[in-house]
Order: C-alpha cells, then structure tokens, then sequence
C-alpha cells in the first residue's frame, strides 16, 4: 500500500544529483538516529513513571528481561550514543558538501564510514537487548558487559574517523579550486566539529583497545578501574560538544536565514568554535572531582579551564542572540525586547530551535555549578545531573535536532513537511514537558535523591525513617507530569515525520537555509581559516592537563580487577 | 560609510559583551578557591591503593567500623561490595569530625551522605577519604550513587548522630 502511494519522484531526482550520495548517506544515518531516540526516549518514559509507583517493566519482561537497568542502558546508549553520533555524521556529511559545494571526493569512503558504524552498532545492541551489557552508557569497569558490547561501540567510534578523512581530501581539492577564498563558514565548522571529536576519542579509543576488549574476551585476567574511568572522561566530556557543536552550526549559519535576517559576525563564531577545538578536551576530570586517586590540584587546573569554556558559550550566545535581533528588527521590529514578537514564532523549525536555546541557557547555568569543584559535591551523582542533561543533550542538542529535522526530513525526502502546526505543538509541549521534568529533577537532586537508582523499588525511599523523603514524594509526580508532556511531544514529532515521509507533497529543489552574514568572511583573519595552530594548541593543552595525572595512573596501574556480572 | 558605522556599533557590543564574558568566569574562580583553601571545602585527593583481594588483611579494612582519633574526632572506615555498606550503620555524638575511609570489594559503587558535602567515589584498588563535621543529632542517609547492579537501589545505610 505504502509502495503505491509513495511516489519515486524523489529517487528519480535523486539520480541526476550532484549529491545524490551525500543525501543518501544522510538520509540513512538521520533515519537510524530517529529509530533510536524513539525507542530510547520510550524507556524514559518508563524511567520516570517506576520513579512514581508505576510499573510497566514488568509487562515487557520477555523482551526486557533487565528491567529497570536494562531499559536504563539503552535509554542512555541510544539517546547519547546513538541517535547523536548517527544524526551528526549524516548531518556533517550533508552540510560539508553542500558547503563547499562539491560532493566528497570519496564515495566509497562516505558507504565505508556508514556500514561500518553500522555493524559496530549492531554488535552493540545485540548484547545490550539480550542482557549481556547492562552496564549503562558510562560501561565503568568492572561491570563486564559483552566483549562485542565494546568491540561494537569501538566500531562506530572508528567509523566516524573515516568522516573526518573525507572532509580533509574534500578540503584539499577544494583548497586547490580556489586558494584564495576563506572557507565556507559551516564546512569550517565542521570539520572543526570532527577534528575535535577525533582528538577527544584517543581516550575512549585506549580504553577499549587496552583495558576493555582484552580483558571482557578474557584475554587478559582483571583491568584498572580507575585508569579506565580517566579514559573514558578524557572523552566523556568533549563528547558533549560533540554533540552541541552541530546544533551550534545550525544556530550560526542557519537560524539566522531562518528567522529572516543575517548571521552578525562570522569572525565570532569562527573564534567560538576554534576555542570549543581547544578548550574541550583538557577539563574532564571535572566528571571525577568525587574520585579517588587523582590529585585535587589537577582537579583544581581542570574546574579552571572549564570555566574558560564560559567564554566561547556566552560568545555563542551573544552572536546568536544578535543575529536573531537583526531578524526581529528586518521584520519590522522595534523596540528594545519587542522584536522578539517580530521572529518568525510560527515557524516548526524555528520556534523548536529557539526553544532549545532557551533551555539551553538554563543548563548552561546550572552546568557552571556542576563544574565548580567543591560545589560539585552538593550535586555530584544526584537527581541533579539528570535534570541538567536533559536540558542540555536532551534539549540544546534532541530538541535542536528535532527542530532541523522539520526542514532536513522534507529536504531529504524530497517532499513537503506534512504539518507545521503538529511541530509548533511538539515544540511547545518539549519546552513545557521539560521545564517541569527538569527544574523538579534538579530540586530532587538538591534533597538528596541520587541518580542512576530504581527509586520505586528503593527501601531508603519506601520503607526507611529518613524523613526527608516525604518531600521527595511530593515532587515526583510533577517530575512525571513534565515527562509524560515530553512523551506526548515525541508522539506528536513522529507523527508528523513519519506522515512527511509518506504522505507529504512531493517538492523538489528544496534548498539548505544557509544564512548570509553581517560580518563575514571579508573580515576573517587567515588564523580563523586555519586547522593546524588549533589542533597543535589542544594537544599541547591536552598534554599539559592529561600528563602528569596519565603518567601517574599509568605508571602506578595494576591490572588486577576481576569483572563482574551483578545483574 | 552606512556599513561601516554599523559596524562600528557592532564591536561596541562585542567588547560590551566580552567584558562580563570575562569577569564571570573570574568571578566564579575566584569564589570557588575561597571556599576550598579559606573555608576548606575540599574535594577527595590522593589516598593509596590497596588490593581488593587483600582486603580483609590490611588495616583499617580489616576493621571496618568507628574508632575514635582524638576526643572529638573519629574515622569511620567503610566496605562497599554489592549491595550494602559495611558497616551499614554508624553512630556518632554530635558535634564530632568524622574521617570516611572508603574502598569497594567489587564494582565501583558511590557514597553520599544527604545533607552532608560527603560525595565520593568507591573504587576498587583505590582509597578515598572525606571529612565531615556532624553538629546536630539526627539520622543521615548514606546512600550508593553509582549503579552497581541489579540490587544497586537496596544499597543504603545509615549514620546516627546522638
Ligand atoms: C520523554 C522523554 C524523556 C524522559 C521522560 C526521560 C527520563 C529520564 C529519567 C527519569 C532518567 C533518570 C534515570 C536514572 O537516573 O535512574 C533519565 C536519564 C537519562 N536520560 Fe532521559 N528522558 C527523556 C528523554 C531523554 C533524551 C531526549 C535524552 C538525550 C538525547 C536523554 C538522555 C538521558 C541520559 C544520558 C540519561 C542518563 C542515563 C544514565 O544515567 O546512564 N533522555 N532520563
Ligand atoms: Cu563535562
Ligand atoms: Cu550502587
């Protein structure tokens, strides 16, 4: 039925693309990291009603044998690790050709990238669905999943890699083209983006082929837990602006057109995103202020440059807010806040994207405290944290993601989006779903509720004498209420993708909303064309802040932890 | 012309930006060695390794439990291992320094006492170690904040101030 109905117009374009396999590619990858969030946005929803009483695990227990921390893993994996990375990928592929306007040079390396992080995410879920890796998104030694758990997520991470490669053969050639033009602000922004992420990725990638694999496939006997943990913060943070820079390069150089008005500098954000490639990497070890055996002075120089990333962040905010001023105003706007009614409020794309900001600024300020040492420890592993990255991953990045998706799906698909009010709504109920979700997690947080724990199930919770947790009952089911207006939004996004998809008008020649700027690239100077000082300034940061701490963990290590299987 | 005073009002707000862009990462900076070399509120440092397997063997492990330091001052050494506390309830007087000294037998696990700045890590083959002051009697959850397992929510214990 759905054969008939759905024209092949679209393919038929398709074959006479310039593009056509970037756009397959895309295609492929937004389409997996949308199946993704899907089903991980669901366990969410599971997570938060079991918090208040109410049980659906055990409905699903043939499916889901794990229960709570099952359904926990691949609501994390497949949000975080999933959806993100796919979407990127599939975006950057996109963005970067179109940017440079020449297809990348290497077709079959695009197809190599995608099956092989398609594979690797196959040998992943597989473990995870059978019950073999309930090890939750962070993995932390000793719990032992699956080797190919590891294997599987080392795959993806390395395919990846491949994108990257592509966009340096793209660049060359284009460089070649034209040796005086600057680059074109979302290619630079995204090659900045793999550059970043590949750097940050030496820590994960270490950790899996030194201390995980062989020892999950019993090659070795035990592991060192907290060298792993190290690793793995050595990526888990820049991992993070992993996610957010592609949102940001969809607020610089798309939002402005979208709104109807101009990008206002792109020197600024060319000197945000080399400080995101430089800044990002050397700070985690704010992810373990709470850990044993590492120095609290190294804690100390990692909180510090930490706050330095507040620089790029309020830049960002500055250029992007500027930019939507110079909208409201060419709209006709007046006023010093009222051009705000001027934007394009009834806009999908828009108003989701503006939305993810909003929220984003709130996590942004909560994250000044997270990252503040000592404050750390008043929110460390608590409520708290849940209620911060929901506002941060969970919205700056999926509501974003959402949000490109109401131009990205129809451009993709050849076809028109099937109904800008159900996204408007979607986008309405994501930013109200969320401000109740995650302004109760984090007072939750501050009442000691920790993160990461079957709560309905908990005896502290349900049985104990503690007589704080009377508060904690109160608000929970507001927490609830937000998540279940959250699920009604996921409801009202898939609908409209996946009547986009079949039954949207067929509409050719779709064109990227990329902007024109106010301040472009006329007024770049060369160093914010350039790779190369950057990347050689985060390594040397990276080899300043990491050193010594590897060199001591490193030096000192024992592989001597057995695995263990507790679930 | 046009373009370039627009321009010239452009860098104005720049500048007028970057200043707090500046001042507020140093601000907070500033605020925060304060309270932890002035007020002394320090997050776990470097305490040693030790063996899981030996455990049972090495001092304080092989005593898990309250001794007191000094009147006034104790330390209360702690086992965690999937899923409970070792010993699961501590009692103290009020008013008392309590040291924590903490290590895992297995899996990594989490230890914090709600309403207290004590927020660490238990991780096998390493030590870690706080420092509380507890003035008013009552009772305090410890609570594991790090999944450990399927029983990882059961994992709790408690501290009684008299
Ligand atoms: C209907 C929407 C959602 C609901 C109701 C929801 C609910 C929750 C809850 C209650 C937790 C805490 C679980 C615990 O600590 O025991 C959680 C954790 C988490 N959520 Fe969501 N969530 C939703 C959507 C999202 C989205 C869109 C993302 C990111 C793209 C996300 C990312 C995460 C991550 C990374 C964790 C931490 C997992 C871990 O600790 O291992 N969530 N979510
Ligand atoms: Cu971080
Ligand atoms: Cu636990």
């Amino acid at each position: 039925m759905a054969a008939i109905t759905r024209p092949r117009g679209a393919e038929r374009v398709l074959a006479t693309d310039r593009f056509a396999t970037e756009i397959r590619l895309a295609r492929l990858n937004i389409l997996i990291a949308f199946i993704a969030l899907a089903l991980g946005g669901l366990m969410g929803v599971l997570q938060i009603l079991q918090y208040n009483g109410i049980d659906l695990y055990r409905f699903i227990k043939p499916i889901l044998p794990g229960g709570y921390y099952q359904g926990l893993t691949l609501h994390g994996v497949l949000n975080v690790l999933v959806f993100t990375t796919f979407y990127i990928i599939g975006f950057l592929t996109l963005i970067t050709a179109k940017a440079f306007d020449k297809p990348l040079v290497h077709k079959g390396l695009g197809w190599f990238t995608f099956w092989l992080m398609l594979g690797g995410l196959l040998m992943t879920a597989l473990p995870i669905l059978l019950n073999n890796a309930t090890v939750l998104f962070t993995f932390y030694p000793p719990l032992k999943a699956d080797g190919f758990f590891y294997l599987g997520l080392t795959l993806v991470v390395v395919g990846t890699y491949f994108l990257l490669l592509n966009q340096a053969l793209t660049y060359r050639v284009w460089r070649k083209e034209n040796p005086k033009a600057k680059i074109p602000l979302p290619a630079f922004m995204a090659i900045v983006t793999m550059s970043m992420w590949v750097i940050a990725t030496i820590g994960i990638a270490a950790e899996m082929l030194f201390l995980l694999i062989p020892w999950s496939f019993g090659w070795v006997e035990g592991t060192d837990v907290l060298l792993a943990r190290t690793l793995f913060w050595f990526t888990g943070h820049p991992i993070v602006y992993f996610w957010l820079l592609p949102a940001y390069i969809s607020w610089y150089t798309m939002i402005p057109k979208q709104a109807g008005g101009k990008l206002f500098s792109e020197p600024m954000a060319r000197v945000s995103f080399v400080l995101f490639l430089v800044l990002s990497i050397p700070i985690g070890i704010h992810h373990q202020y709470t850990d044993p055996g590492i120095s609290a002075i190294w804690k100390l120089v990692h909180f510090i440059f930490t706050v330095g990333v507040f620089f790029p962040s309020l830049l960002t905010f500055f250029n992007v807010v500027a930019s939507l001023e110079h909208a409201g105003r060419s709209r006709g706007g007046k006023g010093w806040l009222a051009w705000i009614f001027a934007l394009p409020w009834k806009s999908a794309t828009f108003t989701a994207q503006v939305f993810a900001m909003i929220l984003f600024a709130f996590g942004g300020a909560g994250g000044v405290i997270n990252a503040s040492y000592n404050l750390n420890l008043v929110v460390h592993n608590t409520a708290w944290i849940s209620g911060h990255f929901h506002l941060t991953v969970g919205s700056a990045v999926a509501l974003s993601f959402m949000g490109m998706g109401y131009w990205l799906v129809p451009y993709l698909s050849g076809r028109r989006l099937f109904s800008n009010f159900l996204g408007l709504a979607a986008s309405w109920c994501w930013l109200i779903g969320m401000i109740l979700f995650s302004h109760f997690m984090h007072m939750l947080g501050l009442l000691g509720v920790p993160r990461r724990s079957m709560l309905g199930g908990a005896p502290y919770f349900n049985e104990s004498t503690y007589a704080g947790v009377a508060e904690w009952r109160l608000l929970l089911p507001v927490a609830m209420v937000g998540g279940l207006v959250m699920f009604v939004s996921a409801i009202l996004f898939y609908t409209n993708m996946v009547l986009t998809i079949t039954r949207g008008q067929p509409e050719p020649n779709q064109q990227i909303p990329f902007a024109e700027k106010i301040s472009g690239p006329e007024d770049v100077p060369a160093v914010l064309d350039r790779f190369w000082p950057w990347v050689v300034g985060a390594i040397m940061l990276i080899a300043i802040n990491y050193g010594p701490t590897l060199y001591y963990l490193i030096s000192t290590s024992r592989l001597n932890i057995p695995g263990l299987r507790p679930w | 012309m046009m373009k370039n005073s627009s321009k010239l009002v452009g860098y104005i707000f720049e500048f007028a930006w970057i200043l707090p862009s500046v001042a507020i990462p140093v601000a907070v900076i500033t605020a925060v060695i304060i309270t932890a070399f002035a007020v002394g509120i320090r997050v776990p440092d470097i305490a040693g390794r030790i063996d899981p397997v030996a455990i049972n063997n090495v001092a304080p492990f092989n005593e898990p439990g309250v001794r007191e330091l000094a009147p006034g001052r104790y330390e209360a050494t702690l086992i965690a291992q999937t899923f409970l506390f070792t010993p699961n309830e501590i009692e103290i007087p009020a008013g008392s320094d309590v040291t924590f000294v903490l290590t895992s037998r297995d899996v990594i696990h989490g230890f914090k006492i709600v309403g207290t700045s004590v927020n660490m890590m238990a991780v096998p083959g390493q030590i870690s170690k706080m420092t509380a002051h507890f003035p008013e009697p009552g009772e305090y959850l410890i609570l594991c904040h790090e999944y450990c397992g399927s029983g990882h929510h059961v994992m709790y214990g408690k501290i009684i101030v008299k």
